[in-house]
C-alpha cells in the first residue's frame, strides 16, 4: 500500500490492494456519515441474524430508503463476528426480506457492496447458499421499487451480485468487481496463485474497464490518496451520488421501472443483444 | 475361430476403453453395450454418467419433436481474455470444433409425452458447461419464447459455474437468466429445473436453483462452492456424501431425485399437475 503512487495511474493489482486496505470506509462509516437516521432490522425470520450482511430503514438527505449491505469489521473481533464480510445464506435471506419490505413500503433500496464473496463453508452449503443467492436475483429483477447499488470496496462474485441487481450501479474509483478473486482465477487458469496480478489485469475488474463494458453506470472519484486517506470526503461523494439517483428513479412508475431494469439486464453482458 | 487359434488378435490390442466403459464414480468396468443399454447408468453404483445434450434431448422428448432455437448464437470474447494457456477465443473455437456445439447449452421447443415445452439442455463437454454470454443469451431468449407462447420451461443444467474467461460478463449472466426466469414466475408459467452432474457455482446460484420444481439425478454433484475451497476455509474434511443430490434433497433444496429411465414420465406427470395440456 505504502508504495502506491496515486499521482500515477494504478495497475489493476494495485487497485485490488487499495480496495482491500484497512481504513477504507465500510458500511458503518456510510451509515454514520450519510444517514440522519438508521433503524437496523435484524434477522431472516428462519435461521438467524447474519452480521456479515446488515440493513434497515435509513434517511439520507431527507430521503427515506432501505439500506442494505455487506459488513466487514473494523477490528479483528468485529471481523470475526461479521465473518470478514462473507455473508451466509441467512444474510442473503435477510436482505431479501428487507427488499420485499422496501417494495411494500415504497422505499427505494440502496445496496452497498463490499465482500470477498459469499461464505464458502459447510453450514453455508447445508443451508443453501446457492438457493439464497439465486432467489435474490429473481426478487431484485422484478422488485417494484428503485434499486441503487454502490460497489464501495470488493465486489466478490455471486456474494456481491446477491444484493447487486438493480437500476443503477455506481462504483468507487478504486473498488473492484469480479467473477472470482484474482488469486482464485490465477490458481485455476495459471495454476499458480502468485499470478494474481496477471489475472487481475486479464479479468478487467476495475471501474474504468467495467464502465466500458457497460456493467456499471458511473464511477465515483475518490479523494486524493484514495478513500481511506479521507473517509469523510468519500462518504460525502457517495451520499450526493446516491441521493441524485434515488430522486431520479423515484419519479418513475413501478411498471416503467421494472421494464427498464429488464431491458438493461437483457442488453448487459449479452453476446448478441447489444442493440436489442 | 476357437480361442486357442487366436494369436495376438488385433482386438486384444485394443485399448481397454474401447471395450469397457469405466464408471467415473466407482471405477467399475462395464461392457459398452450394457452401459449404453442402461442409458449410461452404472449397474453397480447407480452413478448417472454425463450425457451430451443430444443424448439427453433424445431421452426426454418425443421423437423428432425438438426444434432448436437460436442455434447460431455462439461465444463472445468481451475481455479479449488470455491466460497462461493462450487466448480464450482459441480455446472456445477448439470446443466448437470438438463438440460440434456453438455454446454450452442447446435450447429449443419440443414435446414431452405430447405436451409442448421450451427446453434447454446444457452440455458439460463445452468448456465444462460454463456460463458465458452466449449461454446466457440462449437461456434468456428461450425463456422469452416460453413467455411468448405460454409454454412451460425446462432446463437441464450441467455446469461447473461461471466462465472465468468472460470475467464479470459471465457473472452478469446469473442476473440476466434469473431476470428472464422471474418473468415466467410472474406470468404463472411452470419452470422445472433439472440439476444433473455437476451443477455448481454460478449456475447453482442462479437459474438452476429457482425452479418451481427442482429435481436431480442420483448421485449428481450439486453445490455452490468447490469442495477444496471449503476444506481450505474451514480446515476440516467434508463428509463423503457432501454436495450430492441426496445431500441437497435432505437439506430441502430439491424436490425429488429421479432415475434417468423415469425422467421423461416424471416430467410429463409434473407438467400435468402444473396444468399443462
Amino acid at each position: 500500500m505504502s508504495d502506491i503512487d496515486f499521482s500515477k495511474s494504478l495497475t489493476p493489482w494495485q487497485i485490488v490492494q487499495v480496495a482491500r486496505t484497512a481504513g477504507r470506509p465500510l458500511i458503518q462509516d456510510y451509515i454514520s456519515g450519510m444517514c440522519s437516521d438508521f433503524v437496523e432490522l435484524h434477522g431472516d425470520r428462519a435461521f438467524g441474524d447474519d452480521r456479515g450482511m446488515i440493513g434497515g430503514f435509513a434517511t439520507i438527505g431527507g430521503e427515506r430508503v432501505m439500506l442494505i449491505g455487506h459488513q466487514k469489521g473494523k477490528n479483528v473481533e468485529d471481523n470475526i463476528k461479521a465473518n470478514f464480510g462473507m455473508a451466509n445464506p441467512e444474510g442473503y435471506r435477510k436482505a431479501m426480506r428487507l427488499m420485499k419490505l422496501a417494495e411494500k413500503f415504497h422505499l427505494p433500496v440502496v445496496a452497498l457492496v463490499d465482500t470477498p464473496g459469499a461464505y464458502p463453508g459447510l453450514e453455508a452449503e447445508a443451508r443453501g447458499q446457492a438457493e439464497a443467492i439465486a432467489r435474490n436475483l429473481t426478487v431484485m429483477a422484478t422488485l417494484r421499487t428503485p434499486y441503487v447499488i454502490v460497489v464501495t470496496g470488493e465486489g466478490g462474485s455471486g456474494g456481491a451480485l446477491g444484493i447487486a441487481v438493480g437500476d443503477v450501479v455506481l462504483m468507487l474509483q478504486y473498488a473492484v468487481y469480479s467473477v472470482i478473486s484474482p488469486e482464485g482465477c490465477a490458481s485455476i487458469l495459471w495454476r499458480d496463485g502468485k499470478k494474481a496480478p496477471e489475472a487481475a489485469a486479464a479479468m478487467k475488474i476495475t471501474a474504468d474497464s467495467l464502465l466500458k463494458l457497460g456493467i456499471i453506470d458511473e464511477i465515483l472519484l475518490e479523494p486524493a490518496g484514495a478513500a481511506h486517506s479521507d473517509p469523510k470526503a468519500m462518504v460525502k461523494t457517495v451520499k450526493a451520488a446516491v441521493l441524485k439517483r434515488v430522486k431520479e428513479l423515484k419519479a418513475l412508475p413501478g411498471d416503467e421501472l421494472t421494464a427498464r431494469r429488464y431491458a438493461k439486464l437483457r442488453r448487459m453482458g449479452s453476446a448478441t443483444l447489444a442493440n436489442g | 475361430m476357437a480361442w486357442f487359434e487366436m494369436s495376438a488378435a488385433p482386438q486384444a490390442r485394443k485399448p481397454l476403453e474401447a471395450m469397457w466403459a469405466v464408471c467415473s464414480s466407482c471405477k467399475a468396468h462395464v461392457p459398452h453395450e450394457e452401459w449404453h443399454a442402461a442409458l449410461r447408468v452404472c449397474p453397480r453404483c447407480n452413478y448417472h454418467d454425463r450425457l451430451s445434450c443430444r443424448e439427453r434431448i433424445e431421452l426426454v422428448t418425443d421423437a423428432g419433436s425438438f426444434q432448436e432455437l437460436n442455434g447460431r448464437i455462439t461465444f463472445a470474447d468481451p475481455l479479449k481474455f488470455e491466460d497462461a494457456s493462450g487466448p480464450y477465443a482459441a480455446k472456445a473455437k477448439g470446443a466448437v470444433a470438438k463438440t460440434g456445439l456453438n455454446e454450452a447449452i442447446v435450447t429449443g421447443t419440443a414435446k414431452i409425452d405430447s405436451l409442448a415445452v421450451v427446453l434447454g439442455v446444457m452440455d458439460f463437454r463445452f468448456l465444462g458447461g460454463s456460463l458465458g454470454s452466449g449461454t446466457g443469451d440462449r437461456i434468456l431468449l428461450a425463456a422469452e419464447e416460453a413467455l411468448r407462447t405460454r409454454r412451460p420451461y425446462i432446463i437441464f443444467s450441467a455446469s461447473g459455474g461461471a466462465r472465468m474467461h468472460e470475467g464479470i460478463v459471465s457473472l452478469m449472466q446469473m442476473a440476466r437468466t434469473c431476470a428472464a426466469i422471474a418473468k415466467l414466475q410472474e406470468a404463472g408459467l411452470p419452470y422445472i429445473s433439472v440439476l444433473t452432474d455437476p451443477t455448481t457455482g454460478g449456475v447453482s446460484a442462479s437459474y438452476a436453483m429457482v425452479g418451481d420444481i427442482n429435481i436431480s439425478e442420483p448421485r449428481a454433484l450439486v453445490g455452490f462452492a468447490g469442495r477444496r475451497v471449503i476444506e481450505q476455509t474451514i480446515k476440516q474434511k467434508l463428509p463423503d456424501d457432501f454436495q450430492t443430490a441426496e445431500y441437497v434433497l435432505e437439506h430441502g433444496f430439491i424436490d425429488h431425485i429421479v432415475e434417468r429411465k423415469a425422467m421423461k414420465a416424471f416430467l410429463a406427470n409434473t407438467l400435468r399437475y402444473a396444468g399443462v395440456k
